[in-house]
């Protein structure tokens, strides 16, 4: 199962490497990762296949509050709410 | 592969500009539930209900985790009720099963406490029609509609007069709450059998036994697509919509697929609704200033109303396998934030409301009215709704609310979704005759089709 995980927030040391420690410890691959400023916010798409995540509802509130701890807001979105609004 | 702005645009529209499913609503057959009995009757709908929806709200809640939107409402309607307690001549009981459900499931709002009579009413039907009130102010989440007319029958007069009745009754009967029961009621033309949205909501005869409907929202996301582009002409601006409308529509297919799927019911439809919400960044009204009036209400707001509206079907319509429902913008004004600012400052009244329904999804619609207005005038006001949407082809509806004890410049307060409004002034000349004489208004002549 496709997903993008999106951090928007203040730029800081170990953003990266915060997320991806949470995602190797849950069999979460990260197949693109893409990361730019944005208006002054840090802003960090990355596309992962979740299908070995143990359950989606447990990674997202991992990532909320990784994101709390951060000061930063990370949400996971199934990849198909983007194809449906994006592509015909 | 999909890229990063689109990735950030759909991030944004949910968490800045308030893109939501507005609601998720199951429509569930009660016709397997008819018996002579009221109990035995009442006891099959509160079984049938809480094993088709049982599992409604836990599985849009998966969903909205899943595709991290949120599902505002989860809802069911039903059968019309008149058409259920006929046999058995139960309906406050199936009405006290149908809330006891509602309530047990975790559902927001059920209807389909409903009776079609737009060509004539049954005796028990009339019966069905004098319970509707006090069912209003008894119950919690169970919401009521009455058809009252048809492009096809014409204008039942009687089941007019008896809507402007129930709804002085429903608001007099919950006068300690601003005549809240009056909000959970509407007036309908050409109602549809498939309409996600409360309070109008109930699931026809002709439909299948379970069925998944989905409205969605996103005034919002129209308005900030429309700041981009302050200078485009008309054209510019109706394309900007369809784009829009077409988003946030994909969203809406998805979201009933997988609902249909995962509850094993039908997809129904995809209801095309720009729906607000009293919360800022919200509201239809704010739409309508954007494309260039100084506030809803001046002249150009029908002709801007139209363009919106038929934008939105268009951009729609290619998003979505089937399109139904009310489809279009929604114009209630206690739970539009710019709605309620225009009535607050006079820019916004009742005769040009009417006029908006011609052109858009519904009608006349939360809409706080003086307390003493007589029930002739609101049953006037229905029957010129009605003809609009008779003569119109389209659904038109009627949900005021008369305010006990309050008049105008006065505010009536109902809460969370269904929001506050200033009481509208209505025109005091007596319409009582036209009422009285009874009868049906006949169908037009381009109702004649065959």
């Amino acid at each position: 199962m496709k997903a993008f995980i999106t951090v928007i927030g203040r730029d800081k040391v170990g953003i990266i490497a915060a997320v991806s420690n949470l995602l190797a410890e849950r069999g979460v691959n990260i197949e693109d990762i893409s990361q730019t400023i944005m208006q002054g916010m840090f802003t960090m798409i990355m596309a992962c296949d979740i299908s070995d995540a143990a359950s989606f509802s447990e990674l997202k509130e991992a990532l909320n509050g990784l994101g709390g701890r951060l000061g930063v807001e990370i949400s996971v979105r199934h990849a198909d709410i983007f194809n449906a609004m994006h592509r015909v | 592969m999909i890229n990063g702005i689109e990735i950030l645009e759909t991030v944004k529209m949910i968490k800045e500009h308030h893109l939501d499913i507005r609601t998720v609503t199951m429509g569930i057959s009660l016709t397997d539930c008819i018996s002579e009995s009221a109990e035995a009757t009442a006891r099959k709908v509160y079984d049938k209900i809480c094993f088709a929806a049982g599992k409604l709200v836990p599985t849009a809640e998966e969903i909205a985790d899943m595709y991290g939107i949120p599902i505002v409402n989860k809802r069911v309607s039903v059968t019309p009720i008149a058409i259920v307690g006929a046999a058995s001549c139960g309906f406050e009981k199936i009405a006290l099963a149908m809330d006891k459900a509602a309530e047990s499931i975790g559902i927001d709002f059920i209807g389909g406490y409903s009776a079609l009579v737009q060509k004539g009413a049954s005796e028990k039907e009339r019966l069905f029609l004098k319970s509707i009130p006090e069912v209003l102010a008894g119950t919690k989440k169970v919401c009521s509609s009455v058809n009252v007319a048809s492009t096809r029958a014409g204008i039942n007069m009687e089941a007019v007069a008896a809507a402007g009745r129930i709804m002085k009754r429903a608001a007099y009967l919950t006068r300690d709450r601003d005549g809240i029961g009056a909000a959970k009621f509407v007036a309908f033309a050409n109602a549809v059998e498939d309409n996600p949205f409360m309070a109008g909501a109930f699931h026809g005869i002709g439909e299948a036994d379970r069925v998944i409907n989905v409205g969605v929202s996103g005034p919002g996301v129209v308005k900030t697509a429309l700041e981009t582009i302050p200078d485009g002409d008309l054209s510019e601006v109706g394309e900007v919509i369809k784009r829009t409308a077409f988003k946030i529509t994909r969203v809406g297919q998805l979201v009933a697929r997988k609902a249909a799927e995962m509850l094993d019911a039908n997809f129904g439809i995809v209801d095309l609704s720009l729906a607000p919400t009293p919360a800022v960044g919200d509201s239809v009204a704010r739409i309508l200033e954007e494309i260039g009036l100084e506030s809803v209400g001046a002249h150009g707001t029908t002709a801007a109303l139209m363009l919106l509206n038929d934008a939105v079907k268009k951009g729609g319509i290619m998003a979505s396998q089937h399109v139904g429902g009310l489809s279009g913008a929604f114009i209630p004004v206690s739970e539009d934030e710019g709605m309620i600012a225009a009535a607050e400052k006079g820019a916004l009244h009742i005769e040009k409301l009417e006029a908006m329904t011609a052109v858009c999804s519904v009608g006349l619609d939360m809409i706080a009215v003086p307390g003493d207005t007589p029930e002739e005038v609101i049953a006037a006001i229905i029957a010129d709704e009605a003809a609009i949407g008779v003569v119109n082809n389209k659904t038109t509806a009627v949900r005021l609310i008369p305010v006990y004890g309050k008049g105008v410049g006065e505010r009536a307060e109902f809460g969370g979704l269904l929001g506050s409004a200033p009481i509208m002034p209505v025109n005091p000349l007596s319409p009582a005759k036209l009422i009285s004489r009874g009868g049906r208004i006949a169908a037009p002549v381009h109702a004649n089709k065959n």
